[in-house]
């Protein structure tokens, strides 16, 4: 629903061609031209996304393939810095595409941590087609994985998952009986504009699921369209989960958690989009879990009431243990914790969530407490500790599925929640086409087991307890989860995120490479005018026969080159949705503080870059030797193409008679390698 | 005219060379890609992308001497680097070069010195080959547009 009022909006927003970002008009307006050119004016034109890999060459073709495709490209190098542009700018992205192999962070680390603090679709590529690789894209929650060399045509649709990823949260959304039913129409009014019929489908049969729920709550007819944004501080967040809790699994919908939490001036709105965020904090954390007795379950009963709780509280129940390891947590709590657990009937054992991947807990603990910059004392990102290392109090498997769910249903239901993950998630494909396998949406499946996604959890945790839980940024140098890392979860506001669609542009951010442009006027990356002294540029003359390598200064610090989106019609578009989406925002502005990133103090040792004088098109090194020609080979033509098919179309322009033997002048003869 | 037919002739050398150099092997597909890619607004795209390849390579095949003259060589740390050099050539189109990063990697993981060794040398063999070709056919490029000719354009159609 909020596709059609983003289609709606995006025509407010427009391609207009004489709106520069750059502090170059030239590149910018060319690009702006170009896109206009190439039909750059409609959706997805202008999808904002951030490319990670460490090659540089990779990395510059696909900055201009995502450019031929008319998408925003911000390109990065280094995994860290891509995490913190995303970090300083949450709304500035709509989707990452990043390599597996990298120097500084593991491919997959990254795409965890994406998905779990910004919940932004993450591709993967990686030259290794290998099973197990692709295996892995598919459990971090990738949506994508392809296979370099990346064709264009690939990245032409990459969209799609930005779209598929906003739908699924929407329709969790309305499932949550978030939206008023005022709500839902004015909404759809707006987005009349919509012309995709698929989506219209959608809308109905998830209009559908919303009536076949247990659980209708009355609506709320009070709220206005337009709320003063809230602020989720951890003291609110602390009672809406102490009201969580109070209410059980099943009945915690936001008109009961509103009067539990009795804040003044909080809208049911406030709290049901928070709650949705909450549910998809447990839902990640649910997800992630690469067992492969999921697989094998049978399939899951749509009735049944989703046990993201039950999930959740076994993740909690590891976070816990993490915590017990790293001294946030005291022994007393956990057992108190385990305790409470205890009182819970075991229903079936189901997966054994000890078995989770540890080092998948383990990272997304991480960058929480990196958030806190210098206070991440205990966890050392690094260091891939068995979270069940040493606890006093073990929780044995048995335990675990002690602490969820009473009903033996729900147990089940975690099961093949987990399982219709994994499965939906295999079994996805057709409907996509494309990269088979890989199109997986983790939040999709996980959405569409939902039809009442009722946060679950853990009655009794002691509400401060379940802070740390939530938050997973343990503490912070003040020793409490008291601040806005508590609902970290909240700062990417789904639909927020849609609607900024500046122009093609390119920005780059480098942190000891600069690639100066060749051609200074022409080249894109020239339009921005922070290629200042800072990065040694050696500008290149093209048209002399003696051009120089690039020159790679001394590792300096990344310069970040990023075209400030125009935010401005974020303005207009939130008018049209309820408060429920100005939490994200509302976030943005709280957790300045923590996020307060500037790559420019994180000094990477790097790889020192020569400069490298060796002149790439010197004739006067090239050696006028033959070498033998035994070394060539023709067989490789023919997997690629027939000769004569290379006769005709090599020679597509015209070419004139040779009327002598005239010699090309400059034409050597094959050099010998020294 | 005389320029005119220089030109016209500088251009059929030019594409005798480019399809030699897929005749050879020492360009694919992919190469074809990056050329489709560059245009009007971004006419050096090809040499930008492949200055950037022969330099990272450079560092590369550096780094991969290093790592097999040690004592004890890290066999896992080879195969990053030839990964790497993999990625790049094959987005590239480099395809003789790809080929022998993909031989080198069986060796890493043989953890065989003597094969790894053998077949570095044929990377920087392999590495330097296409580099003076890529040198050969942007010269001829350069001295069309000098003359003022235009660059035939290649679609390949498979």
């Amino acid at each position: 629903m909020a596709l059609f009022c983003l289609w709606g909006y995006l025509s407010l927003w427009g391609m207009d061609p004489s709106h520069t970002k750059g502090t170059m008009p030239t590149s910018t307006s060319i690009s702006a031209r170009k896109a206009a050119d190439m039909g750059c004016d409609q959706f997805p034109a202008g999808l904002r996304v951030l490319v990670v890999d460490d090659d540089p060459t990779c990395l510059r073709i696909l900055e201009k393939m995502l450019q031929n495709c008319c998408y925003a490209v911000t390109k990065c190098n280094r995994a860290e810095i891509a995490l913190s542009m995303l970090r300083e700018n949450k709304n500035g992205f709509d989707i990452v595409l990043s390599d597996v192999h990298m120097p500084d962070m593991d491919g997959f680390k990254l795409l965890e941590q994406v998905g779990l603090e910004m919940d932004l679709p993450v591709i993967m590529m990686s030259a290794d087609d290998g099973k197990n690789v692709v295996m892995k894209g598919v459990i971090h929650g990738a949506c994508d994985y392809l296979i370099k060399p990346v064709r264009i045509e690939a990245l032409k649709n990459i969209w799609q998952h930005v779209v598929r990823k906003r739908k699924s949260e929407w329709k969790d959304l309305e499932q949550s009986g978030s939206m008023d039913d005022g709500d839902r129409d004015q909404n759809v009014s707006e987005g009349a504009n919509y012309s995709s019929s698929a989506y219209d489908g959608s809308w109905n049969s998830s209009k559908r699921k919303r009536d076949a729920e247990e659980e209708l709550e009355e609506r709320d007819d009070t709220s206005a369209l337009k709320k003063p944004r809230v602020v989720w501080s951890v003291e609110l967040h602390q009672q809406f989960v102490i009201a969580v809790d109070q209410l059980g699994i099943d009945k915690a919908v936001p008109k009961k958690i509103l009067e539990l939490m009795n804040v003044p001036g909080l809208s049911r709105e406030n709290v049901a989009s928070h709650l949705q965020k909450y549910r998809l904090y447990l839902r990640r954390l649910s997800g992630v879990s690469p067992h492969p007795s999921n697989l094998n379950n049978s399939f899951m009963n749509p009735q049944d009431h989703p046990p993201f709780g039950s999930m959740a509280s076994s993740y909690n129940g590891i976070d816990l243990q993490t915590l017990l390891v790293t001294g946030q947590l005291s022994p007393q709590s956990l057992a108190a914790l385990q305790a409470t657990g205890l009182r819970r009937p075991t229903a079936k054992s189901s997966l054994p969530m000890a078995l989770v991947d540890q080092n998948n807990i383990f990272s997304f603990e991480n960058p929480k407490l990196r958030f806190g910059e210098d206070q991440t004392q205990h966890l050392n990102n690094t260091k891939p500790v068995s979270l069940f290392h040493g606890i006093p109090t073990k929780m044995e498997p048995k335990q675990l599925a002690n602490m969820q769910h009473p009903s033996v249903q729900t147990q089940r239901n975690m099961n093949m929640n987990m399982n219709m993950n994994m499965n939906m998630a295999l079994n996805i494909k057709s409907e996509h086409g494309g990269t088979q396998l890989m199109h997986l949406s983790q939040q999709q499946t996980v959405g569409q087991t939902l039809n009442n996604s009722n946060v679950t959890h853990l009655p009794g945790i002691p509400s401060t307890l379940r802070n740390l839980i939530i938050s997973g940024s343990v503490t912070t140098g003040n020793g409490t989860a008291d601040n806005s890392h508590g609902p970290r979860y909240n700062l990417v506001s789904p639909t927020s995120v849609m609607v900024n669609y500046p122009m093609s542009q390119t920005t780059e951010v480098f942190q000891e490479e600069m690639n100066s442009n060749l051609k200074v006027s022409s080249g894109v990356m020239s339009s921005y005018g922070v290629f200042s002294d800072l990065h040694m540029q050696k500008s290149h003359d093209w048209d002399s026969q003696n051009v120089s390598t690039l020159a790679f200064g001394t590792p300096h610090h990344g310069n970040f080159i990023h075209h400030s989106f125009d935010i401005s019609p974020s303005s207009l578009i939130h008018h049209g949705f309820p408060s429920s989406q100005t939490n994200g925002e509302n976030h943005n502005s709280s957790v300045n503080g923590k996020t307060n990133f500037s790559f420019l103090d994180s000094t990477q040792p790097g790889i020192p870059q020569s400069v490298d004088h060796n002149s790439f098109f010197d004739p006067g090194e090239v050696k006028n030797q033959i070498i033998p020609d035994a070394s060539y080979q023709t067989d490789l033509l023919s997997e690629d193409f027939g000769q004569d098919e290379l006769l005709g179309v090599f020679l597509k322009q015209e070419q004139q008679e040779d009327n002598g033997s005239v010699d090309f002048s400059g034409y050597q003869t094959e050099n010998i390698c020294v | 005219m005389q320029a005119s037919m220089e030109v016209g002739l500088m251009q059929r050398q030019w594409v005798e060379y480019t399809k030699s150099l897929f005749m050879e092997g020492f360009l694919d597909s992919q190469f074809i890609e990056l050329q489709k890619l560059q245009d009007e607004g971004n006419p050096d795209f090809i040499v930008e992308v492949v200055s950037l390849f022969f330099e990272d390579s450079e560092r590369l095949l550096n780094d991969l001497t290093r790592a097999l003259e040690e004592p004890d060589v890290d066999f896992q740390k080879v195969d990053g680097h030839v990964h790497q050099l993999k990625g790049s050539s094959s987005s590239i189109g480099a395809q003789r070069v790809k080929n022998v990063c993909i031989t080198l990697r069986s060796f890493c993981e043989e953890q065989n010195i003597e094969g790894c060794l053998r077949y570095l040398q044929q990377l920087k063999q392999e590495t330097c080959l296409v580099k003076n070709k890529f040198e050969n056919l942007f010269r001829m490029e350069q001295q069309i547009m000098a003359a003022g000719g235009s660059i035939p354009t290649t679609e390949l159609l498979f």
